[in-house]
């Protein structure tokens, strides 16, 4: 929405009034989950720089009591984000190859891509909850 | 009368479009790198047992592990700076917030590059 449009012609139709489709909430997904992804760096440096200088003992509330389960969902939702971005990442690349443009296969694997970024964390979490790791 | 002058008439020579392939091109090879990178670190840091300070120091500091962050940590901040600089220069229009987020934007991401291998130097010589 440019700033100083003075003119009274209509503007492309906006969010409020078009009908959603998958390749449109991909694409806005894709944005939303590509800001999320960037926190969670920032989250995930400072926790690395932490351990490194050995101040990591401060944010130890972040582990305990009530909040150990606010941490927990923002990595959840961290690992939804980042499978989200990384799938849609692939048919990005995969569009600028010139591949997949047709509307009703785009669509299609639009809510597979949703669909995937949901089972890949869902494998991580049961694998690391499960102990895993350990 | 109205002007007849359209939007695109009034803006055009404007913008700036001298770096746009530059930032396109860049954007996709780092996609690639992560792509490639991403899933090895994922699964390995997976393994590390890293919600335990003492292993992931361990494995932070080993030199497949070190090595491994880096080059995830440097794709990783390179691919995001672009990002997020694209979806500020969409959808942020007033031009004194939009260069205050931009600098931000770059000051955070090398901030992020510098201070992140200095942690990572300083657990691979074990501090």
């Amino acid at each position: 929405m440019a700033s100083g449009n003075t003119d009274t012609r209509p503007l492309s139709p906006h969010l409020q009034v078009w009908r959603w489709h998958p390749t449109m909430l991909s694409s806005i997904l894709h944005r939303v989950s590509g800001i999320g992804n960037y926190l969670g760096a920032i989250a995930l440096t400072a926790w690395l720089v932490m351990l490194a200088t050995g101040t990591e003992g401060s944010v130890a509330f972040l582990f305990n009591g009530p909040m150990e389960w606010v941490t927990r969902i923002g990595l959840i939702l961290l690992t939804w984000s980042v499978s989200f971005h990384f799938l849609n990442g692939l048919r990005h690349l995969a569009w600028d190859a010139g591949k997949g443009f047709d509307p009703k296969g785009s669509n299609q694997r639009s809510i597979l891509i949703i669909i995937g970024s949901i089972i890949l964390p869902a494998i991580l979490w049961f694998f690391l909850l499960t102990g895993g790791a350990s | 009368m109205k002007s007849m002058m359209t939007p695109a008439k009034r803006t055009n020579r404007l913008g700036s479009a001298k770096s746009g392939t530059h930032h396109f091109i860049t954007q996709r090879v780092s996609s690639v790198a992560l792509a490639i990178v991403l899933p090895i670190f994922v699964i390995c840091f997976a393994f590390s047992g890293a919600p335990d300070a003492d292993a992931a120091r361990a494995w932070f500091g080993a030199p497949w592990g070190a090595i491994l962050t880096l080059i995830t940590m440097a794709a990783t901040l390179y691919h995001m700076r672009l990002g997020l600089q694209v979806v500020v220069e969409d959808y942020i229009s007033g031009s004194t917030l939009k260069f205050t987020l931009l600098i931000a934007n770059t000051l955070i991401t090398y901030g992020l590059m510098l201070a992140g291998a200095y942690a990572l130097i300083r657990l691979a010589l074990g501090n």
